[in-house]
């Protein structure tokens, strides 16, 4: 089986054939399907409690303590035991619950970021879907999350899990907005929704950097309001622990708990990629225009590796904002998206289609 | 039995059963679930027929959208412990005959028609011949409604806002 660290479209290329060239067609699209999902499902659940262990480690460090270090060498085993621990636990029955609703909002937050992280690009040729209309989908996936938590925060019948959903219903709603506004930018940049197009566009140099000034505005405005539509710290109004004990998930219990964690986490994840796939190349290494020597030197880093690189940093500097800024309140939080967010965006993409109909551009 | 096929039923199961489930459970949280259930197997259905665009739409406005606003609005207003009275029986048998003289009437159409089944391979739904002709004004043009519409949709959120301030 031919293995190439730099594009694993051969490697794709050659289970498919030895699947079809085994099995009949039917069977072989089953396995196909039932292999995508066993390694998405293994790859959910190692970065979900990696990202755990690293927002305590990161939290940890921000705060000058030395954060989990018992579990494992730098308690880097400690998010297992946690889940071991939550995976053990008593799932607490709520009588007077919706128990329908109860038990299936956690699976609609998991199943939405689930659906989404089948259509990233992890590395040359490594893509379970490719839509041509890639950033789209990922919008119309993500803003299904939500409805979890509105489930969640309603089927609990308690106040603090109801006042949560809705703030959060209205956050979402909001910040969605500029969240497509700006990735609009870059659609309108390289001409296409399709994320692989996106990725080959910018081989001679970043969109960020390709498209100066407002694609930097663009990014800037991305990362504030998707950092806000994950309910993600200064923006965590859905679960503000020192007013609504913890918000929507605060009558769950054990794995359903860990659900709305993980859930958390891995739509952070999904987030992160995201920008880093529009703005900063995805796996497509730094290169700058047509200096063959630097972009040679550039491709010897396997794209897998640019690619966690680059996810990696903005999650860095998402879980950044959560430590260091205090929480907002929520009718601060809507004035920033109505306000400041959503105009601004609106200019931006004004300006972006003029440079882009000048050609005032990095081509 | 071919894979398509199996899904066509299962996403048609999904549909039916939940369709049939928004109408008789009496809890309304539970009603605006199944028919979110309802719009996502429907999403389904265009992702089968390779239509990914609008399926892409109908997840954006009405899954996340549409069933978003619904369950925000019973967040606000309705009590988790409220039910449904049973409706009446006279009520019941009107809906019902409405209902399945509805259902005759389409069924009918539909045994009727002759579809022909064609063998071209799919045809690749191109996004800037979309927004092209959205906003074109020429042959087959759609800027005029898609104009009307914007003005339509102004005119609601502004009546919105009004009811909301009324008295302030």
């Amino acid at each position: 089986m031919p293995f190439n660290i730099y594009d694993f479209s051969g490697t794709t290329k050659a289970v498919d054939q030895f699947l079809y060239s085994t099995m009949s067609p039917t069977w072989a699209f089953v396995v196909e399907l039932a292999i995508v999902g066993i390694i998405i499902l293994l790859v959910y659940a190692v970065v979900g409690l990696y990202l755990v262990y690293a927002e305590r480690k990161v939290c940890a460090f921000m705060q000058n303590r030395v954060g989990p270090n018992r579990v494992g060498k730098w308690g880097l085993i400690q998010t297992i035991a946690d889940l071991i621990k939550l995976l053990m636990k008593e799932l607490v029955v709520i009588r007077k619950a919706d128990q329908l609703l109860f038990n299936i909002a956690p699976f609609i937050l998991i199943i939405a970021s689930f659906m989404a992280i089948a259509a990233i690009p992890f590395a040359k040729g490594l893509q379970a879907v490719d839509f041509n209309i890639g950033v789209f989908y990922m919008m119309a996936v993500s803003s299904i999350g939500v409805i979890g938590t509105l489930l969640a925060g309603w089927s609990s019948n308690s106040k603090y899990s109801l006042i949560g959903a809705i703030r959060s219903g209205a956050q979402v709603v909001s910040y969605e907005l500029s969240v497509g506004l700006s990735l609009l930018a870059v659609v309108i940049f390289s001409g296409s929704m399709q994320l692989s197009v996106i990725i080959e566009s910018q081989a001679n140099g970043w969109w960020i950097f390709k498209g100066h000034i407002p694609a930097i505005i663009a990014f800037v405005m991305f990362l504030v309001a998707s950092t806000a539509e994950i309910n993600r710290g200064p923006f965590d109004l859905a679960e503000a622990e020192s007013e609504l004990t913890a918000g929507f998930h605060t009558e769950y219990s054990g794995i359903r708990f860990a659900f709305f964690f993980l859930g958390e986490y891995m739509n952070m994840f999904i987030v992160a990629s995201l920008a880093a796939t529009v703005f900063l190349g995805g796996w497509m290494p730094l290169h700058i225009g047509n200096l063959a020597g630097f972009n040679h030197v550039m491709d010897f880093i396997p794209p897998i590796v640019w690619y966690f690189g680059k996810t990696v940093f903005i999650i860095y500097v998402i879980m950044w904002f959560k430590w260091t800024f205090p929480r907002l309140r929520i009718d601060q939080l809507l004035t920033l998206e109505w306000k400041y967010l959503l105009p601004i965006n609106l200019v931006n993409i004004l300006v972006i289609a003029f440079i882009v109909l000048m050609g005032w551009y990095i081509k | 039995m071919a894979l398509n096929v199996l899904m066509f039923y299962l996403l048609s199961a999904v549909i039916v059963i939940c369709s049939i489930l928004t109408i008789t459970t009496t809890r309304i949280l539970r009603a605006a679930f199944y028919l979110l259930c309802v719009l996502v197997a429907t999403a389904g259905f265009y992702f089968m027929v390779d239509y990914q665009f609008m399926a892409g739409v109908q997840l954006v406005l009405y899954a996340g959208g549409i069933v978003v606003l619904i369950i925000f609005s019973i967040l606000l207003t309705s009590h988790i412990s409220h039910k449904f009275a049973k409706p009446e029986a006279s009520r019941l048998i009107m809906g019902i005959l409405v209902g399945a003289s509805g259902f005759a009437l389409s069924t009918l159409a539909i045994l009727k028609y002759t579809f022909i089944p064609t063998t071209n391979p799919a045809m690749k739904v191109d996004m800037q011949a979309i927004g092209l002709q959205l906003l074109g004004t020429g042959k087959n043009g759609y800027v005029l409604p898609f104009e009307v519409i914007s003005i339509l949709l102004l005119a609601a959120m502004i009546g919105a806002i009004i009811i909301a301030k009324k008295g302030k």
